[in-house]
């Protein structure tokens, strides 16, 4: 993952002010078509999925590029990949490029394992005689075994994403572009896949990787450009740009979150969620062993008949969950619910792992039906001293039992 | 390739090999026929999967059928009973036509090759969008493949014309059999633009398929296959209007292999000079090629957006 040391890193990929127009257009038959001629503008619509994107990527860099959706990742990936041309600005790269945009993409249901093996290793741009020297390597791989002279349509769809990597991966790529297929096949798999992936980084190719999955940029990134609107938001070492991104998805949220308010009826409501450390205020990191105290403002027209309890949940940003529970658990009983209340819930001595976590607070009535949901109502981060990863925190002390 | 194994080694390798490889700007604007070149360089780069493309395409064909590659010859020797049947003899086509079932079996060979092609390339970038939204490839290929396929449908019903003009006397030896080169070489040439154009149309406007359907009936019926040109030359005379009729290019393609497979003492009647206009078709079409190609490369720019 590191930069290799004496060899020095030419340019791979150089992409300059780039900028990738869509027209939406509303008629799409020649009737349509014809009807509004004349006065075609109204009935188009620009979109600019990405707007003068500079930045150039070195060899054996790997690269996230991340950002909410629609933001372009995708856009700027195929702009690379050469897949679409940019509207304005130029892309130049130099090697072999691989584009794993969706696996199979090649694949005829009708033909076997086999034949779609060198099918689709000759539309990655392998000839015949380099897919023959590999084949082997590649049915070992993918695990299909005998099956590969079955016409693929009868595979389940692990082996087809299976045996598609398989060949994927055996291009011998100097640039390869990855879109959110690592999230695919089973556990197994995916480690090997991530495996492969690693291997790649040590032989120096570079791979550009576009993902929602923030834990995967942080554990295989050396670098992450944070797309917003379609345009770079930052481009950095992967921990600044991943806090960036959390920040603009917690601006999203906070967005949705006071539409959602707006709406809301008269019915018991959630009102307010606060969060913060005990002794600290609110937005200071919480550090491990800090009180953590929830409080929860509530609110109903009509009165709420006794029965009804809350429920409380912590997740990490990767929407796991981190922590939950509910008054009823706790055996508390919260009585009828009338006009405005306040409670407090407060965990004893937490420790989270480095991050950012979600809290979200639902009023239950006595069956199990959410009268109402406050998802990610508030949000807190926790210290991040750089030892280590994960949900949990721990101190971390290393001896070698053997020196 | 043998890659060395030692993963540092590979790096340093692999970084010494892309110091050497210049950068390429991805879809880059030079001069129309410099670009062309270019493209056509990357076409005949990619031959081996254009191959494995046709392949592709010929065994999906019938896979799972019991008859097979039998079903491209019953299509259209069922065609030759019917025109055979109800043109030639109950509309008495055939009494002007000697050979009338090696006549027809001829045109409808070569105007085959023709329709497949055109049908075939006309939804080929559409049928083709998984593949198209998520590769890079020289998008040409999908078209030219369309016209592979074709070919090889083609050359299996040339077998039978051949076979079929042995047994029943019309074919002779001579130079007249080298008509048919021009003719298969014309109607590559117009089947091959036209059907890049039509193909990059039609992902824009889906109705292109369509329209491709209709104008290959008129077309079939727009040239001598089933009827004699010399019906048609008493009917518009020797006027501009048969000059027309005549120099389409479809027209000359099946004048000159009925010429080729038929017996030049049955002495049919032609129109002059049909290798110079066929000349002239070939180099028009060439010309017209060359823009195809060019209003192709325009467009598939934004062919993975539009599909």
């Amino acid at each position: 993952m590191t930069q290799a040391t004496g060899t020095p890193a030419p340019d791979v990929v150089v992409v300059d002010d780039v900028a990738k127009r869509f027209v939406i257009r509303k008629d799409d038959s020649l009737k349509e078509r014809l009807v509004t001629l004349g006065r075609g503008r109204r009935h188009r619509e620009d979109f600019w999925a990405l707007d003068g994107v500079t930045f150039s990527l070195q060899a054996g860099t790997t690269i996230g590029l991340i950002g909410h959706n629609g933001s372009g990742k995708s856009t700027l990936l195929k702009v690379i990949g050469g897949i679409l041309e940019p509207t304005r600005g130029t892309v130049a790269t130099r090697g072999r490029v691989a584009a794993l945009l969706e696996l199979g993409a090649g694949f005829h249901p009708d033909l076997t394992g086999r034949e779609n093996v060198y099918l689709n290793a000759s539309i990655l741009g392998l000839s015949r005689e380099e897919a023959a020297a590999r084949f082997d390597e590649i049915l070992e791989f993918s695990g299909i075994g005998e099956f590969i002279d079955t016409q693929v349509k009868f595979y389940s769809s692990g082996m087809y994403v299976r045996l598609a990597f398989a060949v994927a991966v055996h291009t011998d790529p100097d640039i390869l572009l990855v879109d959110e297929v690592l999230a695919v096949g089973d556990e197994a798999f995916q480690r090997k896949c991530l495996d492969k992936i690693r291997e790649f980084q040590q032989e120096g190719r570079t791979i550009v990787l576009v993902t929602h999955s923030l834990g995967q940029v942080l554990e295989l990134c050396d670098r992450a450009i944070v797309l917003h609107h379609g345009s770079i938001a930052a481009d950095d070492e992967p921990r600044a740009a991943v806090a960036i991104m959390r920040d603009l998805l917690e601006d999203r949220r906070r967005e949705e979150a006071a539409d959602r308010d707006a709406a809301r009826a008269d019915g018991p409501q959630i009102a307010s969620v606060s969060v913060a450390a005990a002794g600290r205020v609110i937005d200071e990191p919480v550090y491990p062993g800090d009180d953590l105290d929830i409080v929860i403002g509530l609110r109903t027209g009509a009165s709420l008949p006794p029965g009804w309890f809350l429920g409380v949940q912590i997740d990490s940003a990767l929407g796991q969950v981190v922590y939950g529970t509910t008054t009823r658990r706790l055996g508390v009983d919260l009585g009828a619910l009338e006009g405005v209340r306040r409670v407090r819930l407060r965990l004893e001595d937490t420790r989270f792992g480095p991050g950012k976590y979600f809290v979200n607070v639902s009023i239950i009535d006595e069956v199990g039906r959410h009268i109402d949901d406050a998802t990610q109502a508030a949000s807190f981060s926790t210290s991040d001293d750089g030892t280590a990863v994960g949900v949990v925190s721990a101190q971390p002390h290393f001896t070698d039992l053997d020196a | 390739m043998t890659a060395p194994k030692d993963p540092a080694e590979a790096r340093a390798t692999r970084f010494a090999v892309l110091e050497q490889t210049p950068l390429v700007v991805i879809g880059s604007r030079s001069g129309a026929v410099r670009q062309s070149a270019r493209q056509l360089r990357d076409i005949l780069r990619r031959r081996e999967l254009l191959g494995l493309l046709i392949r592709r395409d010929l065994k999906a064909r019938y896979k799972g059928s019991a008859l097979g590659f039998l079903w491209s010859f019953i299509r259209p020797l069922t065609q030759l009973l019917i025109y055979y049947v109800v043109v030639g003899h109950f509309l008495q086509a055939a009494k002007g036509i000697p050979d009338f079932a090696i006549y027809v079996f001829c045109g409808l060979t070569i105007f085959g090759l023709f329709s497949e092609t055109m049908s075939g390339a006309a939804t080929s970038i559409v049928s083709n969008q998984g593949l198209i939204k998520k590769i890079a490839l020289p998008r040409e290929i999908f078209p030219l493949a369309s016209v592979g396929s074709a070919l090889f449908n083609f050359g299996i019903q040339l077998l039978v014309l051949i076979v079929a003009a042995i047994l029943t006397g019309s074919l002779v030896f001579g130079a007249h059999l080298l008509y048919a080169i021009p003719a298969i070489l014309v109607v590559l040439v117009y089947a091959a633009g036209l059907g890049l154009v039509l193909s990059a149309a039609n992902v824009y406007l889906r109705d292109v398929q369509y329209l491709v359907e209709i104008a290959l009936m008129l077309l079939l019926w727009a040239s001598p296959i089933i009827y004699s040109w010399t019906m048609v030359q008493g009917v518009l005379g020797n006027g501009p209007l048969l000059e027309i009729y005549t120099n389409n290019p479809v027209t000359l393609s099946v004048l000159a292999f009925q010429t080729a497979f038929r017996n030049p003492e049955v002495g049919a009647e032609y129109p002059e000079h049909l290798l110079l206009r066929l000349a002239i078709a070939g180099a028009v079409g060439l010309v017209l090629a060359f823009f195809a190609q060019r209003a192709f490369a325009r467009m598939q720019g934004s062919f993975a957006q539009e599909l």
